[in-house]
């Protein structure tokens, strides 16, 4: 067999020609800098995080050694800064249960009567009006939301149902109904996406079997869209939970153990607002207790999402 | 279009079960019609006297006023495969989405022209689309399951209907579609586990499963391989004794071999060439179309010089 001619161009046997260098022609420190700094912006939010659960741990060990730890989650009378001192937790726990329970019971229906009919009723022209104001209503601060509570929802829900308020103006249902005029638009904007982000086959597939509307979004549209949902109901919960600016308002800041709408109570959030203020000094127990609150809170809205995310894998319904 | 035109209407009990509002004793009365149909029993009454399924006069369909397809005139026929060929954009799947008013979901779409269905006026004034769905079912381009269990996709239909035997009627279409001996031990599996062909014919099934008179099919098996293709053609061929079917296909040789007659659709330009529509050249038994047709274009498109 003859020996192989050096290839030319095209294939065709010709003059040699030198082999080209594979290697890099420079070391490319550029594309280094951009992962690097795209790392480090990625870190940035690990370290936040990180930084916060340390920052609210070495007061809360602090708290842990000077009250007991079923005194504190069990105790049912929260009186933190009087004499002698009580911290019972419980109190503020349900408080915050309460408010987020009525804000999420007014909250859930109607965000997801909206998202129905935004995504599958609504003509285009319709949406096209109503997203955008939903959104804005999003982003409305709560602060707002709860002086308007205060100074004209309380007092005129008073008028026909005096039970919805003892102590005028305050009351935990008052609050909650601001908290789920709050989140309506969270449900609702999300809940929407998710069910327009359902193959229109699905649709088709289900109007040509004879269904209505009504079963092709309740039957078909809704469980496919589940995940997103349950999304939405997630970021509202937790919104919910979290939210300070309306509760310290409307809410009355009492610590009374109970589910009543009508009572005024204090809730976890609440309780770190009113408290926080720039005469406390540091290491007291005052202190240390905003500390304590905030950890439990960090760590209940955890187990709350963590418990969310879990319901959402089992209940996913894949279409690919 | 009014009620008033339609002459031809001879069966008082097909009128009710497309006029709303439906009564429970209607829906009882069309199953146990359907369950005559379905269960082959020659010698019980056909309740389908009329051998014309639908009457197509002068339809022309548009989309924000601009015409996808114009001036259709064809019959189709009772338990018999009606083809419709053409090039992209002839407006064939548009036609077939006006046989059970699926171009309703467009808000845009406008149907002018006449359709009866078994003499009835389809776009009538009391007609509800839901139950003309009911009656004409449909089965898509790309399969599209629900995703859900295998027996919640066929039991989705008789659900919704509020049928009752649910299992027994999942079995049927099942085997109906020649799916059974495939997936009788994974019901409760995930559609979106099976093969695309079997997709399909699960698409198939479900349509079925609600027993309804006519099967439009949106170019079936344009997604699917050949052996697929060759099971869903098959299938078409049995089929075809319980129900009328009408099927959009891009490819000839299928149209030839599962179609009795067979409606030849071509895209129509007007002189400045902005404006396309389709139109229907040709509408013949299958055998004529294919072997000698009337009409010039059909027989270039057929033979393969155009298109």
């Amino acid at each position: 067999m003859e020996a192989r001619d050096t290839i030319g161009a095209f294939g065709q046997r010709g003059p040699a020609r030198p082999v080209p260098s594979l290697e890099a022609p420079s070391p490319r420190y550029g594309e280094k800098l951009i992962k690097l700094s795209l790392a480090l912006c990625a870190l940035l939010s690990v370290v936040t995080t990180t930084a916060i659960v340390i920052s609210l741990l070495v007061p809360t060990i602090e708290f842990f050694g000077e009250v007991g730890i079923t005194d504190f989650l069990f105790g049912t009378n929260w009186a933190p800064t009087f004499e002698p001192a009580s911290f019972g937790v419980l109190p503020i726990v349900v408080g915050t249960f309460s408010t987020a329970l009525w804000g999420m019971m007014f909250a859930i229906p109607i965000g997801l009567a909206s998202a129905v009919w935004l995504s599958e009723y609504a003509s285009p022209r319709q949406r096209k009006l109503i997203k955008p104001v939903l959104e804005v209503l999003a982003g409305i601060p709560t602060v707002a939301i709860g002086i308007f509570a205060l100074i004209f929802l309380s007092p005129q829900i008073e008028k026909v149902f005096p039970f919805m308020v003892n102590v005028p103006p305050f009351s935990a249902g008052i609050a909650g109904l601001a908290i789920g005029l709050m989140i309506v638009p969270i449900i609702a904007s999300i809940s929407d996406d998710a069910m327009r982000a359902v193959p229109g086959g699905l649709r088709e597939a289900a109007y040509g079997l004879g269904s209505t509307k009504m079963k092709v979004a309740t039957r078909v549209v809704f469980p496919a869209a589940i995940s997103g949902i349950v999304a939405s109901l997630v970021l509202a919960g937790s919104r919910a939970v979290g939210e300070t600016m309306i509760v310290l308002l409307v809410a009355g800041a009492s610590p009374n153990l109970t589910l009543d709408p009508g009572s005024s109570v204090l809730t976890m959030t609440a309780f770190i607002g009113q408290t926080a203020t720039g005469d406390i000094s540091t290491g007291s127990i005052t202190y240390d207790t905003i500390f304590a609150v905030g950890t439990l809170l960090f760590i209940i809205t955890l187990i709350l999402n963590m418990f969310a995310i879990r319901m959402v894998r089992k209940y996913r319904e894949v279409y690919e | 279009m009014t009620l008033e035109v339609n002459g031809q209407m001879t069966e008082k009990e097909r009128k009710e079960n497309l006029t709303l509002p439906s009564e429970p004793s209607q829906e009882k009365g069309l199953s146990h019609q359907i369950a005559v149909k379905a269960d082959g029993d020659e010698s019980g009454v056909d309740v389908w006297a009329k051998d014309k399924v639908f009457e197509v006069k002068d339809v022309t369909v548009s989309y924000a006023n601009k015409a996808a397809v114009k001036d259709v005139t064809m019959d189709i026929y009772k338990n018999e495969v009606t083809a419709m060929i053409g090039p992209s954009g002839c407006g064939k799947s548009t036609l077939l989405r006006c046989l059970n008013r699926m171009n309703d979901l467009v808000p845009s779409a406008r149907v002018d022209g006449e359709i009866f269905y078994h003499g009835q006026d389809l776009y009538g004034p009391t007609v509800d689309p839901v139950q003309v769905r009911k009656m004409i079912g449909m089965v898509f381009q790309k399969p599209n399951p629900f995703p859900k269990s295998i027996y919640d996709n066929i039991a989705f239909g008789p659900r919704v209907l509020g049928m009752d035997n649910i299992d027994e009627r999942v079995e049927k279409a099942l085997k109906g579609a020649a799916l059974w001996d495939e997936v009788k031990d994974r019901l409760k599996d995930n559609a979106y586990g099976m093969s695309g062909g079997q997709q399909q014919r699960l698409c198939i099934a479900r349509t079925m499963a609600v027993e309804p008179e006519v099967i439009l099919m949106d170019e079936p098996c344009s997604a699917l391989d050949p052996i697929s293709t060759g099971k869903i053609e098959d299938l078409m061929a049995e089929l075809k004794e319980q129900f009328s079917i009408v099927i959009v296909t891009h490819n000839m040789q299928q149209a030839a071999r599962v179609s009795d007659k067979t409606a030849f659709l071509i895209v129509e330009l007007d002189a400045t060439e902005n404006n396309r529509w389709g139109q229907l050249v040709e509408y013949d038994e299958t055998e004529k179309v294919f072997t000698n047709p009337a009409d010039q274009r059909t027989e270039d498109y057929v033979t393969g010089k155009v298109g």
